[in-house]
């Protein structure tokens, strides 16, 4: 069990999740990775920019 | 005509439907509208309530599913408001003014009146004297309680007269309540929310302004200022909203967009602190703010025909402003699916019951 870096609620990681796996938060969809396993510690992954019409 | 205990009343059989043997008897007053055919629909479907009964006017004595396609096979059917059997719990989905004229013959036939319209949702009659046309039983609103949950969860266990609010004011007021809630805002700041509503809000009478190719396509500015709902949303907030709404081409939903403006600087951990704290343990609250995927905000695609709100925000440090977010099926969560929660926490069963359909992906125009 680790934090949502995101929203701060829990997020719980399988025991097979291995460093750089991208999970989300199932509280606000945030897209993480893993950074570490021993402690978990998740940071926000890398976005793929959309063009919005900006 | 009044409502009575009529013992020649139609034979409106019960809907066939996996009740529990201890369910409670409903009956729907005005049944043939689109929040009535949304009550009807979860009803037929809830565990704890037997359906027994619908009026209409203008279709007594047809069978639900010729008004509304989706019921089809039902043997129930609508009976004059007059010939209506007494039942537990009345839904009464009936146009502004009604249930306040009719309030002592609803009581004649059960025990609690859930009422979907607004007669019931301000707390005085000075509120209804500036926002409507005054009010003929204000004897009444002492009693009443407004139905989200999300806000008066403690005050709705054994009420009998329960206001489910309205649409357009659900939207809003999910979306801001966490802010204060939370302490971000104090009720002094600018507050202005525009809220995109679909077609079924004009109900299902005809209408110039309604019909499809006037209707089709349109981006159309409802009632700019003075919006009713905005009473019952400065109620519920105990501040001042500017609320405007469009009329946007679809059929179910109401999309909020709130602008506000905090005295304090907020940051986005703040502002989670606070819609989590609001509402992570809500049944029928998610929140969208970001996140991931196709949908990362509020969408009312997302929630259509079911009781779920989105809620969803994002700062914008620049200008000290914070857009909030809010999606909703107007007829469910704004109408009839607040008003059956409602009713599961007033009557002790189980919230969630009879309102657990997750929607549809992918769906077209909702």
């Amino acid at each position: 069990m680790t934090e949502c870096v995101e929203c701060g609620a829990d997020v719980t990681l399988h025991e097979d999740s291995e460093v750089g796996e991208i999970v989300d938060c199932t509280t606000c969809g945030a897209e993480l990775e893993v950074v570490d396993r021993h402690p978990p510690v998740l940071d926000r992954a890398p976005e793929l920019e959309e063009d919005w019409g900006e | 005509m009044p409502l009575t205990n009529d013992a020649n009343a139609a034979d409106a059989a019960a809907v066939d439907t996996e009740t529990d043997a201890d369910a409670l008897t409903a009956t729907v007053v005005g049944g043939s509208g689109f929040a009535g055919g949304e009550l009807l629909r979860l009803l037929a479907g809830h565990p704890n309530f037997e359906l027994v009964g619908a009026t209409s006017r203008e279709y007594a004595g047809k069978s639900v599913g010729s008004v509304h396609p989706n019921l089809r096979g039902s043997d129930l059917r609508f009976v004059e408001p007059g010939d209506l059997d007494s039942a537990d719990v009345l839904f009464a989905a009936t146009p502004h003014g009604v249930s306040m004229a009719q309030i002592e013959e609803f009581y004649e036939v059960a025990d609690t009146v859930v009422d979907l319209s607004a007669d019931f949702r301000l707390n005085t009659t000075e509120q209804y004297e500036e926002w409507y046309d005054g009010h003929d039983a204000p004897d009444y609103l002492d009693e009443a309680v407004y139905a989200l949950p999300e806000l008066h969860r403690e005050e709705l266990p054994g009420a009998n007269l329960i206001a489910a609010g309205g649409c357009n004011a659900t939207a809003t007021i999910l979306g801001l309540y966490p802010l204060f809630e939370g302490d971000l805002l104090s009720g002094d700041e600018q507050i202005v929310a525009d809220v995109k509503v679909g077609s079924s809000e004009g109900g299902a009478g005809a209408s110039k302004a309604g019909s499809h190719p006037e209707r089709s396509g349109v981006v159309r500015p409802y009632a700019p200022t003075g919006h009713r709902h905005e009473a019952e949303i400065e109620q519920e907030l105990g501040a001042s909203v500017s609320f405007s709404a469009h009329a946007v081409d679809m059929v179910r939903g109401a999309a909020a967009t709130c602008h506000v403006f905090p005295e304090e600087p907020v940051s986005k951990g703040d502002l989670w602190g606070a819609f989590r704290g609001a509402y992570e343990e809500e049944p029928f609250v998610r929140l969208q703010s970001g996140g991931s995927g196709v949908y990362r905000y509020p969408e009312p695609k997302a929630v259509a025909g079911t009781n779920h709100a989105e809620v969803g925000f994002e700062l914008d440090p620049g200008n000290e402003r914070v857009v909030v977010f809010s999606a909703i099926d107007n007829l469910v969560k704004g109408t009839a699916g607040q008003a059956v929660h409602a009713a599961n926490v007033a009557l002790g069963f189980e919230e969630t019951a009879g309102l657990e359909f997750q929607g549809l992906h992918p769906v077209g125009s909702p």
